[in-house]
């Protein structure tokens, strides 16, 4: 039993490798693909705020639907006049939007699955002005990235924060964080509060994840009943063996 | 039909059987090789581990052969294609999953498979040929694995090829052209897409089948080793069956039938709650597409190649040339093919051999599995140096295992083998 433990250990190695290096300092997305509202809102705030650029070219209008249990209606009003049900969630971006942002904006089915939520969640939070960029902002999660701050009308404007560091000998400025520059007196109420906003990306998120791999909730459902039958399974396996080993001495 | 002597000695049946019988030799195949096919009594925990290596290639096989149905073998259409599956297919994804979490899978039991070897000296005379084998399959294994993780066209995926495929260019005078030639083009691309998608399909799968039967003839040609490495042949009874030994039907079936099911939901449990398995299986760059543009950030092959991957970082170039890496890591597969000549101790089971050839074979696979995990990291901080010094290890395990084995000190082997699982 012992060698057998030590062999495990020696099998789990690599992974706690992994797990220590991890944290990369993201911040913790908290999604939940099993809160069907949370990927309801989600899914109406991308299509009223990212789907004008991305695309989820995976992903069908019709599959979203019934996963989310979003009702015909609501699905149409969601989808652009001109597509059927069926059809995949693809953008309005023109081919030569290249020369717009320097960079076709990504397809994001995928996006959580090659980056994780905890980046997608970060990098919404990220923005911040910065004038020597085109768009006037760039982003602490990816940095000098070409896509401009959509969210600002929600979230408001973030400034940099800078600390000086000697790197190498040389004195830096280091971003160390960013600070929500107060809006006017008087426009407030145009910004959601910081809670709301992260309520908002979170959802956002959530539906990413959940376009990202829309068999997750189910795969992880049916996946106890499959583990639970094989474990009784092997039950029953194990005492035919004893009892066809009765006779072995 | 009245019952019949047949050669191998008892009776052939009636009936249905019996009609096959007189024209192809299934109860005699039933017989030889599995409900007369005598296995030692002793089989512990090690022992499931081949019977598991069959599950998983049959595994293998069948959910292959249903993503092959809707899989598209194009650069333009690979990538797509397996998000179909994915997605618009029905169980598409638990068929995909099964194939993904079972190319590790293939690789950690067939890893522990080869350790029992080294444990209970089955690699020893009579049983050098079923090593050999076993070297061959593991060889094509490696093959079929790196040619079947660059289908899915992720950014991984071709990047991946692009960094092995090269590692050929680094041979003298014949590189380049042998680059070209495995790649079907200057670069990785639709052409080599295609043919991987062949080999990986067809060709390999193929040869795996042939090899794993000829594994299985020359298994049951000398008889299964066991835990006390003793030949159970020697000492029969009176029915001129050995008395240390057992019909493998229905003892060993279902015996194995429960190691499978337990198996199976280690399996499923993977597939169902971790299939890309925390990146390791399945590793996050690879949900990006192919683009020759943008290299990830870090290139690593998946975890079962590693500790040859970390073999070929560990050695620099010399002479102006990385080949010297490339020959290593060669080595580290061709030295495993001379095992059966390089062990000299009198006694085949690590139960009866000395501390000398435990602490050894507890150093190398610790040396193993650390080579594994540098080949994981990026070359840097302390990584390179445990690199060189577990390479060093790997092959002073082999090499010096003459010398070792014959000074170590061993027990006395007994006549019968000793209890059973």
């Amino acid at each position: 039993m012992l060698k057998r433990l030590t062999l495990l250990a020696v099998l789990m190695l690599p992974a706690g490798f992994a797990a220590a290096e991890e944290g990369e300092s993201y911040l913790h997305a908290g999604t939940d693909i099993y809160n069907t509202e949370s990927l309801q809102r989600g899914a109406r705030n991308f299509m009223n705020y990212c789907s004008g650029c991305h695309s989820l070219q995976y992903l069908r209008y019709n599959r979203m639907g019934t996963d989310l249990k979003i009702p015909p209606a609501d699905l149409a009003a969601l989808m652009f006049t001109s597509t059927k049900a069926f059809d995949h969630i693809v953008s309005a971006m023109p081919a030569d939007s290249e020369k717009w942002f320097g960079k076709k904006p990504p397809d994001l089915t995928l996006i959580t699955r090659a980056k994780g939520v905890d980046y997608v969640y970060s990098f919404l939070h990220g923005f911040y002005v910065d004038p020597k960029r085109l768009w006037g902002v760039n982003n602490q999660y990816y940095p000098n990235a070409a896509m401009p701050a959509v969210l600002s009308s929600l979230q408001g404007l973030q400034k940099p924060v800078f600390k000086s560091e000697s790197v190498d000998g040389q004195e830096k400025m280091v971003l160390t964080g960013l600070e929500l520059i107060p809006p006017a007196p008087g426009e407030e109420k145009r910004f959601l509060t910081p809670a709301e906003y992260d309520d908002f990306v979170r959802d956002t998120v959530n539906f990413l994840d959940y376009a990202g791999e829309p068999i997750k909730a189910k795969r992880q459902s049916l996946g106890i009943f499959v583990v639970l039958f094989l474990l009784v399974f092997f039950v029953f396996a194990f005492l035919l063996k004893k009892e066809y080993w009765k006779d072995v001495h | 039909m009245a019952a019949a002597p047949d050669s191998v000695g008892g009776t052939s049946p009636g009936g249905f059987i019996g009609w096959i019988d007189q024209r192809f030799p299934l109860t005699k195949l039933w017989r030889e090789q599995v409900s007369e096919y005598y296995a030692p009594k002793n089989f512990n925990f090690w022992y499931y581990f081949g019977v598991l290596s069959i599950v998983v290639l049959v595994n293998q096989l069948v959910t292959g052969i249903f993503l092959t149905m809707n899989y598209k073998p194009s650069a333009a259409e690979a990538f797509g294609s397996v998000e179909y599956i994915m997605r618009d297919l029905d169980w598409g994804w638990l068929i995909r999953y099964m194939h993904s979490t079972g190319a590790s899978a293939f690789f950690i039991v067939v890893y522990l498979h080869m350790f029992r070897a080294l444990l209970y000296g089955s690699y020893r005379k009579p049983r050098e040929l079923l090593w050999i084998f076993g070297c061959i399959i593991y060889l094509l294994l490696m093959a079929e694995a790196f040619m079947g993780y660059v289908l899915p066209w992720g950014n991984m995926s071709f990047w991946g090829a692009q960094v092995i495929t090269s590692l050929f260019g680094s041979l003298p005078i014949i590189g380049g052209s042998l680059v070209e030639w495995i790649r079907g083009d200057f670069v990785i691309a639709d052409a080599t897409l295609n043919r991987f998608f062949a080999l990986h399909v067809a060709a390999l799968p193929l040869a795996l089948v042939f090899l794993v039967m000829a594994h299985l003839m020359a298994l049951h040609e000398v008889g299964s080793n066991n835990p006390d490495g003793i030949e159970i042949k020697k000492l029969k009874g009176p029915d001129g069956h050995p008395l240390d030994g057992i019909p493998f039907h229905p003892y060993y079936t279902v015996k194995d039938l429960a190691g499978i099911a337990a198996f199976l939901a280690l399996f499923a449990a993977v597939i169902f709650f971790a299939p890309t398995f925390f990146g390791v299986f399945l590793e996050e760059a690879n949900f990006e597409p192919a683009n020759p543009l943008q290299t990830p950030p870090h290139i690593a092959p998946v975890w079962y190649f590693t500790p040859f991957y970390a073999m070929l970082r560990a050695v620099p170039s010399f002479a102006g040339t990385q080949v010297w890496g490339v020959l290593v890591m060669g080595a580290a597969i061709v030295v495993l093919f001379f095992l059966p000549w390089l062990d000299r101790s009198p006694v085949k089971s690590i139960r009866y051999k000395g501390p000398i050839y435990k602490i050894a074979l507890a150093i190398f696979s610790v040396s193993f599995v650390i080579l594994g995990v540098c080949g994981l990291k990026p070359p840097s901080g302390i990584y390179p140096l445990l690199a060189k010094i577990c390479t060093g290890l790997y092959f002073a395990f082999f090499l010096l295992m003459p010398w070792y084995t014959k000074i170590d000190s061993v027990k006395p082997v007994p006549e019968r083998v000793t209890g059973h699982a």
